[in-house]
């Protein structure tokens, strides 16, 4: 198990350097220089020069490639173009708020989208079967800002049910955070739900014609015991990699929700350095995702690993 | 499966000639048999040619001047104007109609992008192996570490906003998703004893992959290119949303959803809601195709 | 009137009549729904099995025997229906029951065990848990059912329970799986045991250990055994009747000794003739085929469901249906013409005389091949010599992992051996990777693979695969190309409309006839046949067969055919090379190798096969797992398991592949003369014995086993043989460890 964790970590290394080399290249694309996209066309070029001069962006490309490098190591992204201060502890603060609203929306959807998968395997091809996978495919194809749209409209504005705008009053306590939080939440939530409930229903079919369910049956097991002991295990082993990938897209798709919700999060936070080309907050801000992304990933192999002997005893062998 | 099983007495020897067109043409004819009697099929398809139409006729068939008819700002829905107007007063109902046309051409682009790299790339992953594929794999990895939406923002920070800047970025973003199915699909079908039957008559490795491996994992990239359809259109609605797709004038749904969502709260909902219908419906009309082409392929 | 009663079972044992019948399947009709039709798949199936007796199902695929298992124990598909008739479990009939009834009558009355024992099992459980459960769900508390957990692990020969349970079924061997299994389904000591292909994918010498297995628990439960699986030769081992199903309808049926002897159905006669079987050659004559193909699922067929294929059929099979003939015995058919049977002639030697050798075609010399593994070397070829000749057919033997594909691939250059390995065809060396021999090279050595599913593009037609293959290595173009084509056709009996198709349009022989013709495209001096028969149905392969013996006839082409059927081994081989652990350990004419003497190893082999004439044999059983090749066991590498093994000496030295006579290598420490009068000695012995009386430091490591003869059992009025016949002692439960009696 360690030597296979530890495989895992140093792969998950260098895909984070190689997504910090992709970063770099992303912002570096453009034969003009940074200083003339974040001031215009019509700025003299002397603010321009002054500009690149103060960002280090003059140097030659090599130099800030390991200089980004070196600020991925030690998490040291420098400071916003706009508010001068240090990115990091600003993007910390709003992933710490994002992570509330995508912790609850993952709260709401693992358990419903992995119970609905598995009962629609168990009713394969019947109406209740067909009308599942239909809204999966229907909830996972509309994005989270028309969902979110529509939620607006009919639960706050038409029903009042729940406040429209994310941001909890400070300081308040957590049923009402929640109570905030609710209807952002459920609008992501929609979304995962079609990806989760599709793989549980994958996996459960997959696992309900396998032979040892055969068996199972045959030693004359009743249809949940057979359920509990023998498919659930095995059937929710796909479907925990696909919940962590998700983590990973959960962030870009807070943007628009946090739009839509005047919520002051990451996604928010990643909007507005768009608005204002600030770049060393965008720069992180990726970088960020892109650790949260691995460490869910490297989290759910591990899981995975668990769950699965197979893994767990010939990784170490 | 039991059905196309010709035995050998139903098998008259007999001319050549036309039977291998039939053949082929009978499986294929079999195959859209079976996707029509799929309701999510249809439904998806009448969606989809609605919505061309729409983006074909465009001001030809609309009530009123989507661009410059200014009226009377944000009326409700009426006799007159069926989905009401918006803030400058123009009719909701001839911009979503218009609306359609954009996206309708920059999310296949964006797809065709990604579906063409990624396939090209994930034929080569697959049938290389070795070192070009543990190299790339990494790569692809790195890439699905992104979030699409945010590094997109990133992109059109740095790169400026345009249609053709659009579909170029959510294409790369698409890529290695597609280059990952194509080459488990390769993976799969290179462990057959057919390709090692080419080598053993001295194939190249290039004709292998091209006349032998490659039209067989065509259903699986069809099947993809229909999926990226929907998810370009999703990550172009969403992107124009965020104010980095679309630029005004544009009637784009995104775009219209995004000009439109702060009234919401003032209880002007029908030049938000429209539009984000219209997202609602063409994305869910095309992963009806796309699902239905699944599971018929898969059958 | 296509439906007609069960057939009345002369009563001619008494106490069996009294009881009720363990299993009775009564006129069982069973369709499934394909798109929304019901196609009729069991026509009026009827048969039963008493308590303490075995009856197998044999036929072809597809005609409904695993369909009839599943019924069985109410196990169907979604998309089955029973549409008429009753299955009766100890008079209960198991199709009106409830889910709940079902459940319980599962739990407690039927078991079953299927192919693949890998799949199975739980693998995210250990093994203890999935045994225990079987107790449990009986009603056991959970220490109870620890207990017997371990109890039944020892019952089914595992030697160290305990370590077994605390193991997950991948790290478990298949025919250790298959063990578990079996513990699992005799858990309930359930009234009715269907077993589905219980041995196919196993290793012969496996195989033979699990039938052995099988056969003394049975005795020992009295439980009814219905055994479907398609090697006639397991069947014969281990049933007491059988009935032959064809396209749903049991056409025959009897003792299975009778049937298999003096088959009554041109189906049956048919089935029996299609086999390499008692020991007879290519050059003895060809083997019988049944033209044409299994009617499809649903198929209209009003009288005699063989009509169609049938030699003898006239208008009298096409417009009544045949009425069961008794012919005594328990034995009845359904038959019009059964006294025409001997119209069915067998057809006469495609070869005519042995073949002659030719000039070395092939010579292979210290080939090693290594495979590197997450840092472990796993050698699985080493320092093998061997020759083939024109026109001659080398078939190349031993259990999975013994090396035989690795050795194919290695002479196809699919992979390249170690250094220091040569390769010579005729006489010049032969380059190690396929891709850098020149296409004179390529085109002289060609492969047949063994599923043709996976060989054939199954984008292309027949024609577009044939037609590249002849021109990327013959060289020619355009019309010749046809020609050469149209010939290659007709040489495989492939009309022009069968090169149209695409594979998946084709039969399985159709599509492996499309195979071989590729691998001949380019007049190949030696083709590499890697099981070529083993995905087919026996009449199929018979044709198969036949073809492949004709073709080198007319082309002196050389064959190194792989195989783990003996008997398509001995039909087709002109010499055997024997492999084990990737070295060989004996190589020698074919008559030479089944007459005997042999290495140990190849004796135990040929011991194992489950024969479908029941002769009269003696069972080696091999301890134990092939041990890893990654740590080969020191001196011979077969000592670990050899039953003859000389202790002191065989796993101190190799021993070097010697001639022991002319054209006979072997790889023994034992002298010739003495390997001759130990396997004389076994052979002569009639009494059931467990150790043969030869020396005495060898004596302790022999387990020898007798197959019951099936003679006996044809003699007069048959006794039940799990009462009378069967001197067979129970199979030690040491089996997986050496017994020591002596030491």
């Amino acid at each position: 198990m360690t030597r296979y964790f530890s495989r895992r970590l140093v792969l998950s290394l260098i895909t984070l350097w190689l997504l910090a080399t992709i970063v770099f290249v992303i912002t570096n694309m453009l034969p003009s220089d940074v200083a003339r996209t974040i001031l215009g066309p019509f700025a003299p070029q002397e603010s321009v020069d002054a500009l690149n001069q103060r960002l280090g962006t003059d140097r030659p490309l090599i130099v800030q490639y390991v200089d980004q490098i070196r600020k991925l190591v030690t998490l040291d992204f420098g400071d916003s173009f706009v508010s001068q201060r240090a990115v990091l502890p600003q993007i910390l603060d709003a992933v710490g708020r994002s992570a509330k609203l995508a912790g609850l929306a993952l709260l709401i959807t693992i358990p419903i989208s992995i119970a609905a998968g598995v009962f629609a395997a168990t009713r394969r091809d019947r109406k209740i079967d067909r009308g599942i996978v239909l809204l999966g495919v229907t909830s996972s194809s509309i994005p989270e800002f028309i969902t979110g749209t529509i939620l607006v409209v009919v639960v706050g504005v038409q029903l009042k049910l729940l406040p429209v705008l994310a941001t909890p009053p400070p300081n308040a306590d957590v049923p009402t955070q929640i109570r905030y939080l609710l209807m952002p939440a459920v609008a992501m939530a929609i979304v995962y739900f079609g990806y989760i409930a599709r793989m549980a229903r994958a996996g459960t079919i997959e696992v309900l014609g396998s032979d040892y369910i055969r068996t199972a049956t045959m030693k004359g097991l009743s249809t949940t015991q057979t359920m509990r002991r023998h498919v659930l295990r095995n059937a929710l082993i796909p479907t925990v990699a696909v919940i962590a990938v998700q983590i990973g897209y959960l962030f870009g798709g807070i943007i628009a929700v946090e739009k839509i919700f005047n919520y002051n999060g990451m996604g928010a936070t990643m909007l507005f350095a768009a608005q204002h080309k600030d770049l060393p907050m965008l720069t992180a801000g990726v970088i960020v995702i892109g650790i949260v992304y691995m460490v869910a990933t490297l989290g759910a192999d591990m899981i995975t690993a668990w769950m699965n002997p197979r893994i767990r005893l010939d990784a170490d062998r | 499966m039991i059905d196309v099983t010709v035995t050998p007495e139903s098998i008259a020897a007999g001319p050549v000639g036309p039977t291998q067109t039939s053949e082929r043409s009978v499986a294929r004819r079999e195959t859209i048999k079976l996707l029509l009697r799929r309701p999510a099929f249809i439904i998806g398809n009448i969606i989809v040619i609605g919505w061309i139409i729409c983006a074909v006729l465009g001001t030809r068939i609309t009530p009123y001047d989507p661009f410059n008819d200014f009226g009377v700002g944000h009326q409700p829905p009426s006799a007159e104007h069926l989905f009401g107007t918006d803030r400058l007063g123009r009719d909701v109902l001839s911009r979503v109609m218009v609306g359609a046309r954009d996206v309708l051409i920059i999310a296949p682009l964006a797809a065709l992008f990604g579906v063409v790299a990624g396939t090209t790339l994930g034929l080569i992953m697959g049938f290389y192996r070795g070192a070009v594929d543990d190299v790339l794999s990494r790569i692809v990895e790195a890439f699905l570490a992104l979030p699409v939406i945010l590094v997109a923002l990133l992109a059109l920070v740095v790169l400026g906003t345009s249609p053709i800047v659009v579909i170029f970025v959510v294409g790369i973003l698409f890529t290695p998703i597609v280059a990952r199915t194509v080459r488990s699909a390769v993976l799969s079908e290179r462990q057959l004893d057919y390709v090692t039957a080419a080598r053993l008559r001295g194939e190249s490795g290039w004709f292998i992959l091209s006349r032998e491996i490659f039209p067989n994992v065509l259903g699986p990239t069809v099947v993809e290119m229909t999926v990226r359809f929907g998810y370009a259109i999703f990550t172009v609605a969403t992107l124009s949303f965020l104010g980095v797709g679309l630029q005004p004038p544009s009637p784009d749904w995104g775009l219209s959803v995004s000009e439109e969502y702060s009234n919401m709260i003032g209880g002007i909902w029908w030049s938000t809601l429209f539009p984000a219908l219209a997202i609602a419906s063409t994305v869910v009309a095309v992963n009806l195709i796309a699902d239905s082409l699944q599971s018929v392929l898969n059958e | 009137m296509t439906i007609d009663s069960a057939p009345v079972r002369p009563a001619t044992d008494v106490a069996a009549a009294a009881a009720p019948a363990a299993l009775r399947v009564e006129d069982l009709s069973l369709a499934y729904i394909v798109r929304g039709i019901l196609r009729p798949v069991l026509r009026g199936v009827s048969f039963e099995i008493r308590p303490g007796e075995s009856y197998g199902l044999v036929g072809e695929s597809g005609c409904g025997k695993s369909t009839t298992a599943y019924a069985a124990v109410r196990y169907l598909p979604r998309n089955g229906r029973i549409t008429g008739g009753r299955i009766l479990v100890s008079g209960n009939d198991i199709t009106k029951m409830s889910d709940e009834e079902v459940r319980q009558f599962r739990t407690r009355h039927a078991s079953m065990v299927y192919q693949d024992p890998g799949a199975a099992l739980n693998p995210t459980t250990k093994i203890g848990p999935q045994v225990v459960e079987a107790f449990t769900i009986l009603g056991q508390s959970r220490q109870q059912a620890e207990e017997s957990a371990l109890k039944a692990l020892h019952r089914v020969q595992i030697a160290d329970p305990e370590a077994v349970a605390q193991r997950y079924p991948h790290q478990l061997s298949g025919g250790m799986l298959q063990r578990v299994v079996i513990a699992i389904a005799l858990a309930s000591d359930p009234k009715l045991l269907v077993l589905d292909e219980p041995t196919t994918g196993l290793d012969a010498t496996v195989e033979a250990s699990v039938l052995d297995l099988v056969r003394s628990l049975q005795a020992e439960t009295n439980a009814a055994v219905l055994l479907i699986a398609h090697n006639l030769g397991v069947i014969r081992t281990l049933c007491d009747r059988v009935g032959v199903m064809y396209a749903g309808k049991i056409v025959e049926e009897g003792d299975a000794a009778s049937v298999f002897a003096q088959p009554q159905h041109p189906y049956t006669l048919g089935l029996l003739r299609s086999l390499p079987r008692r020991g007879i050659r290519k050059s003895e004559r060809a083997l019988s085929t049944i033209p044409g193909n299994l009617p499809q699922i649903g198929t209209d067929l009003p009288t005699c469901v063989f009509v169609d294929r049938c030699q003898l059929a006239d208008d009298l099979c096409r417009t009544v249906v045949p009425p069961i003939v008794d012919v005594g015995k328990g034995q009845w058919t359904r038959c019009h013409h059964r006294d025409r049977l001997g119209e069915m002639v067998e057809p006469p030697s495609i070869v005519g005389e042995d073949t002659v050798h030719g000039d070395l075609a092939l010579s292979v010399d210290h080939m090693s091949k290594t495979f590197h593994q997450s840092g472990h070397d796993v050698p699985a070829l080493v320092g093998v010599d061997l020759q083939l000749y024109d026109g001659e057919t080398l078939g190349l033997v031993g259990e999975s992992g013994s090396g035989k594909s690795t050795l194919a691939k290695t002479i196809l250059g699919i992979e390249s051996p170690d250094v220091g390995s040569t390769l010579e065809l005729g006489e010049h060396a032969l380059a190690a990777k396929s891709s850098n021999r020149p296409t004179a090279d390529k085109r002289s050595i060609q492969m047949v693979f063994q599923n043709p599913d996976s060989a054939l593009n199954r984008g292309w037609t027949a024609r577009h695969i044939l037609s590249r293959s002849v021109s990327k290595l013959t060289g020619l173009k355009g019309k010749a190309v046809n020609e050469r084509v149209d010939k290659l056709a007709a040489d495989l009996r492939l009309t022009q409309r069968h090169l149209d198709l695409k594979p998946r349009q084709l039969s399985g022989g159709l599509k492996q006839r499309v195979a071989i013709a590729r691998a001949f495209a380019g007049d190949p001096r030696i083709v590499v046949a890697d099981e070529p028969t083993s995905a087919l149905d026996v009449s199929v392969q018979a044709a198969i067969l036949n073809l492949l013996s004709e073709l080198q006839l007319k082309s002196k082409t050389s064959y190194l055919l792989i195989s783990h059927d003996l008997g398509v081994i001995r039909y087709l081989a002109d010499r055997i090379a024997v492999l084990y652990l990737g070295r060989i350990m004996e190589v020698g004419d074919s008559e030479t190798v089944f007459r005997g003497p042999n290495h140990p190893y190849t004796e135990a082999l040929l011991s194992a096969v489950p024969n479908v004439d029941g002769e009269d044999r003696r069972r080696i059983i091999l301890e134990g797992e092939i041990p890893s090749p990654t740590n080969p066991p020191t001196g011979c590498v077969f000592n670990t398991r050899c039953p003859r093994v000389i202790r002191g000496l065989c796993e101190v030295t190799e021993p070097p592949l010697i001639e022991v006579e002319p054209g006979h290598l072997m790889s023994c420490h034992i002298p010739l003369e003495e390997l001759r009068r130990l396997q004389r000695r076994s052979a002569d012995a009639d009494a059931p014995v467990l150790t043969t009386p030869g020396a005495p430091e060898q004596s302790d490591e022999v387990a020898v086993v007798t197959v019951p003869t099936p003679e006996d059992v044809l003699l007069s009025t048959p006794p039940p043989p799990e009462t009378g016949a069967t001197p067979a002692p129970p199979a030690t439960p040491e089996d997986e460890q050496p017994p020591a009696p002596g030491s």
